[in-house]
């Protein structure tokens, strides 16, 4: 029977099904930080419990770590990364604690080992997870117990997805990024759209992204309700993956090629849903409310909450506004902002950093405009400083941090305060996710340095306009 | 988890309905990093009442607690199940438990017997006045009896089950631990692992 990517990599992780319960599904990799996995280890120690595989186990420092040098200052914080060294300790997990070479977002450091490979089955007690479906790999994130039951089994009982294909057609114009594309998405699917289903995201313009803008897509797939995003892997997949330190070598390489090149949805294959974007119409997109969903074209303005046919959405509208403290009808434009944050598991890697240094190259923060930029990964950090680009920051008065989820979420040193107002190339937008009373705009990385050089929601076109200088056109689109 | 088939211990009477999972234990405790020592957090508020019931020497060893009607309603915080459990509970008896706490506590090992309202009321009567006396709780026989009062008591037959056999999701899953080696010994070689290379 013809079958999806997704039934595909389910199929071939099926440990035991037995009619009237949920399959049993290997788990290749599991992924852990110290937020969602203490009480997991601490459920280990009290059964007796050992971890059943773990060369299959990766933990890695990132929710509480700070961005600046120096310890961790919150003693709740502190506590909880002291548990994951002591647990992995314990249990024999490999940890990459801050300040190691290989530290960083979670799911900066498992591609970037080379650990995240098409057809596995990878799992983290985060719903950003999602990210690593970007190599045709099935990812997604887990709660505490589930977290538990990896450790102790390194399988999951699981009711089966549904599968939704999101096919972007043609070309996306320069300057339209992985980011805008995945906004745009969730604006039409809405946050609830992909609830119950594995998104695969096909069609020329995914193909012709790179593999890091191809895990931006895939990391805002939980953003509109699915619990995992997928791509199917090709020559781009494997060029990323050939050399990285984890990935097969020799004979092995061989052997996993010709696995992986057979991990595509048949032709005939059906989806439960589709759903049709054309890569032409697309510009780059933010977000104006709070939820990642409530998102429009740069060139629009704010939407009157009364536009809207749907009660629901016409209610959440006003409250949106209210709380970003917007007015309808004014242009996206004139959105003045007092942070811009570049980073995340979303947009923190290599070719983000690229992208945002060549838009800010000659430029200047704009007065009264905070700019960060935290590197997703120890090793992304050392790669930018060979390149220059934390000179290109800092020259133009931007602030260059220490590896870390940072302003993503407000569960470290960088938050926003009350009231202040962000462009951040993070995922969520939602009421306090960077601080109590932070007003976020979700954008792409070109999107965010535009806007810390003209200090209003802008794209890099708008610099031209104002008579700066045009950035560098290779870096514009975030593609290799 | 261990077996359960039956427990004996001392019957904790706790005159009130509606215990809803914040006044079971509320949010400032959860941010511990363990699944133990919530016994310090178990009805917080309640407790700085000096006559709230687990504050009597009496029911210092208590084990069966017997509540009113829609017990563990609210938030899903498996904390609850938790703080209860820490403090030395086995079972709570009551004639209707929130959904999502009768859950959380079958997969931790509490029991959630339901009883009819009217033989709650009797246990009441009987714990108070015999306090610190004894219930004995028959999940193989699905009965409650405190002194003269025998009480059936529901479950459903696999949350019994699992109990009986001290299942939790995981020991369920061990069960099949050789279909397990089986699927990792046909996993293609070149997989990754995450020790070092």
């Amino acid at each position: 029977m013809a079958g999806t990517l997704a039934e595909k990599v389910w199929d071939a992780h099926v440990v035991r099904r037995a009619e009237g319960e949920p399959d049993l599904l290997y788990i290749d990799l599991h992924l852990l930080h110290e937020v969602t996995s203490p009480q997991a280890f601490d459920g280990l120690r009290l059964a007796g419990r050992p971890v059943r595989r773990p060369d299959l186990t990766l933990a890695t420092e990132d929710h509480n770590v700070p961005t600046t040098p120096g310890p961790i200052t919150d003693p709740v914080s502190k506590v909880q990364v002291e548990t994951l060294r002591r647990n992995c300790d314990e249990f024999g997990v490999r940890l990459y604690p801050m300040g190691d070479a290989d530290q960083g977002i979670v799911h900066v450091v498992g591609p970037q080992l080379g650990l995240t490979q098409p057809g596995m089955t990878v799992v983290c007690g985060d719903s950003h997870t999602s990210t690593h479906g970007a190599f045709g790999a099935l990812a997604f994130g887990i709660g505490t117990s589930e977290v538990e039951h990896v450790l102790a089994t390194q399988t999951l009982p699981l009711k089966p997805f549904k599968t939704l294909a999101v096919n972007v057609r043609g070309a996306l114009p320069e300057g339209v990024t992985a980011k805008d594309v995945v906004l745009a998405v969730i604006a039409k699917i809405g946050t609830g759209g992909g609830q119950g289903y594995v998104i695969e995201y096909r069609g020329e313009a995914i193909e012709a992204l790179s593999m890091e803008a191809r895990m931006t897509v895939c990391n805002m797939s939980i953003e509109a309700g699915a619990r995992a995003g997928m791509i199917a892997p090709d020559q781009t997949t494997f060029d990323y993956l050939k050399g990285r330190p984890h990935a097969p070598t020799g004979a092995d390489w061989d052997a996993a090629v010709a696995d992986w090149t057979a991990l595509r949805s048949d032709d005939d294959a059906v989806f439960d849903a589709e759903v049709e974007l054309d890569a032409a119409q697309l510009t780059p997109f933010v977000t104006w409310g709070t939820n990642p969903g409530q998102g429009l074209p740069l060139s629009e303005s704010v939407p009157d909450p009364e536009s809207f046919a749907d009660e629901s959405d016409r209610v959440a509208a006003a409250n949106a506004l209210t709380y970003m403290g917007l007015e309808p009808g004014t242009p996206l434009r004139d959105i003045k902002v007092d942070t811009v944050f570049v980073g995340s598991c979303t947009n923190g890697r290599i070719e983000d950093l690229r992208a945002a240094a060549a838009v800010v190259q000659g430029h200047r923060v704009a007065d009264g405009v905070r700019m960060l930029v935290v590197p997703g990964s120890a090793k992304v950090r050392l790669q930018a400083e060979s390149e220059g680009l934390d000179k290109v920051f800092t020259d133009a008065g931007a602030e260059w941090r220490l590896p870390g989820c940072s302003m993503c979420l407000g569960m470290n040193p960088d938050t926003l305060a009350p009231g202040e107002r962000s462009a951040s190339t993070s995922n969520r937008n939602f009421e306090g996710r960077q601080g109590k009373g932070g007003r976020t705009h979700l954008v792409s990385p070109l999107v965010a340095a535009a806007t810390a050089v003209l200090g209003t929601l802008s794209s890099p076109a708008d610099l031209q306009t104002a008579g700066g200088r045009a950035p560098l056109a290779s870096a514009t689109t975030g593609e290799a | 988890m261990e077996k359960f088939e039956t427990h004996t211990g001392i019957g904790v009477p706790l005159r009130r309905s509606n215990v809803d999972t914040d006044q079971i234990i509320p949010a400032e405790y959860l941010k511990r990093v363990t699944r133990t020592g919530f016994e310090d957090g178990l009805f917080a508020a309640w407790r700085k009442d000096e006559s709230f019931v687990l504050n009597n020497p009496v029911y210092a060893g208590g084990s069966v607690l017997v509540a009113g009607p829609d017990f563990g309603t609210g938030s899903s915080r498996e904390h609850a199940v938790w703080a209860l459990m820490n403090y030395g509970f086995r079972v709570v008896i009551s004639s209707r438990f929130a959904d999502i706490f009768r859950g959380n506590s079958g997969k931790q090992g509490l029991l959630t017997a339901i009883v009819a309202q009217d033989d709650v009321e009797l246990i009441w009567k009987h714990l108070e006045n015999n306090p610190g006396a004894e219930i004995t709780v028959d999940l193989v026989g699905r009965t409650v009896s405190a002194g003269e009062i025998v009480a059936p008591f529901e479950i459903d037959d696999y949350t019994r089950w699992r109990l009986l056999e001290g299942l939790d999701d995981i020991g369920l899953t061990l069960r099949h631990e050789d279909l397990v080696t089986d699927f990792e010994s046909r996993r293609p070689g070149h997989k990754p692992v995450t020790t070092p290379v």
